[in-house]
């Protein structure tokens, strides 16, 4: 007994350090899995209030460069609205929507790791939830994956975990979204068969096969194709319509019906 | 003096995590590099204090960080992997001088200082890196972060360390 004793004070700095390390490495291999932790990143109230700060001064920076991309979403609204012929009045009622979109201003922003997250300034006070859509003006940018009162971490589409349903705009040739690391303007479209007719620079959408995303939001063009290595699949490089690096306003789209189709699922699963 | 220590620590702790999520995470030099001036916390905390605590300030420094910047205890690890080594590194760069009770950072040569900083910075960010990167199929990619960043971190590093040098008493 008395060894004992001798031995945990003789090595109390080495046992400490082991114990923080195992501690630090059971976080780390924990958030290798598909969800984070839940407590401990950005978007908690300590982390998100400071975010928050820094971006209400530097907001203020780029004041014109927003005002500027407003008015051009606005002019592509515009003209779709002027072009659409069948309808000659727009439905009042926004709650028979199937759709609902929440703007929000982006406080943190990363795409140098690998598993990149940003936080936004809405949280479950505003209604978003987990697995929500991101998107900007100019296409697909995340899902949502943690909720705290005030802020939303989300899961960016330049992280190793981000699977999208994506297809080919105009056709049904469907695949998944990933992100092999290497630049943060380029993402692969997997798992599109090879008989699929491809041209570089065709537009790459979302597609029916998710909860989370409305069809036909823009993701990117092809920027080229290889068949991979079984020879069966296209893998596909895509560069993405939204600069990663620079964005300021985003929306979060909520899905009235999703929850009522994640039920049906989850029924099918467990009928199976 | 031990309470002026307190104080002086805790304001080192506040803004050098300030300092590194609100200014040096959102570089992106060339794209990918994050100086890691935080790091400078492990080079300035005395030296005669207790080691525990060093060891649990560090890991509280690492995670506040890591919180921050959504990398989960990839920050910590490496920060406390290199508190528990920085004796170890300083009786390495310094000698048996660092035995001697009147021992003072100030009054080592730059060469010396230069390589402590060093060999910090470099542990803790190919630590960081195989953490975060996880996978040694990308090693090219690990090199080359784990050599760039260090190169950013070490020239942020000794401008600031020049910039805040400790009173030569």
């Amino acid at each position: 007994m008395q060894q004992i004793i001798n031995f945990i004070l003789r090595n109390k700095i080495t046992l400490l350090y082991l114990f923080l390390l195992i501690l630090g490495l059971a976080l780390s291999i924990q958030s290798h899995s598909y969800h984070r932790s839940r407590f401990f990143n950005s978007a908690n109230w300590f982390a998100g209030s400071i975010y928050n700060t820094q971006s209400k001064v530097t907001s203020y920076f780029d004041l014109k460069a927003e005002n500027e991309k407003l008015l051009q979403e606005n002019k592509k609204l515009w003209s779709l609205l002027f072009n659409e012929k069948e309808q000659d009045t727009l439905p009042v009622e926004i709650e028979s929507f199937n759709f609902k979109v929440v703007p929000a201003q982006l406080i943190k922003n990363s795409y140098a790791l690998r598993n990149n997250y940003i936080t936004i300034d809405k949280g479950k006070n505003d209604g978003i939830q987990q697995d929500m859509g991101v998107i900007t003006s100019e296409g697909v940018m995340g899902i949502v994956e943690h909720t705290t009162n005030k802020f939303a971490s989300v899961q960016s589409l330049l992280n190793t975990k981000s699977n999208i349903n994506a297809k080919i705009k105009n056709t049904n040739n469907f695949g998944s979204l990933k992100w092999d690391t290497e630049r943060f303007d380029v993402v692969q479209l997997e798992d599109i068969p090879r008989m699929v007719p491809l041209t570089i620079g065709d537009t790459i959408v979302t597609g029916a096969m998710s909860s989370i995303f409305p069809e036909n939001i823009p993701i990117g063009v092809i920027k080229k194709f290889d068949l991979n290595t079984s020879e069966s699949f296209y893998t596909i490089d895509v560069t993405l319509f939204n600069d990663m690096t620079n964005i300021k306003k985003v929306y979060i789209i909520n899905n009235m019906n999703s929850a009522e189709i994640r039920e049906l699922e989850d029924q099918i699963r467990n009928d199976q | 003096m031990t309470n002026n220590l307190y104080i002086s620590t805790a304001l080192r702790f506040i803004l050098l995590v300030l300092v590194q999520v609100l200014v040096f995470n959102n570089l992106n030099f060339l794209g990918f590099i994050n100086p890691m001036v935080y790091l400078l916390f492990l080079y300035w905390y005395p030296i005669k204090q207790r080691r525990a605590i060093f060891i649990l300030i560090s890991f509280l420094l690492g995670f506040t960080v890591d919180v921050f910047s959504d990398t989960l205890a990839f920050h910590t690890v490496a920060c406390v992997t290199m508190a528990f080594l920085r004796p170890t590194i300083m009786r390495f760069v310094f000698g048996v001088n660092y035995e001697f009770q009147s021992f003072k950072l100030a009054n080592t040569t730059k060469a010396q200082q230069i390589t402590f900083l060093a060999l910090l910075i470099i542990g803790h960010h190919t630590i960081f890196f195989l953490l975060e990167i996880f996978s040694l199929a990308h090693l090219l990619l690990l090199l080359k972060k784990i050599v760039f960043t260090s190169i950013g971190s070490i020239l942020l590093c000794i401008l600031f360390t020049s910039l805040f040098s400790v009173n030569k008493e």
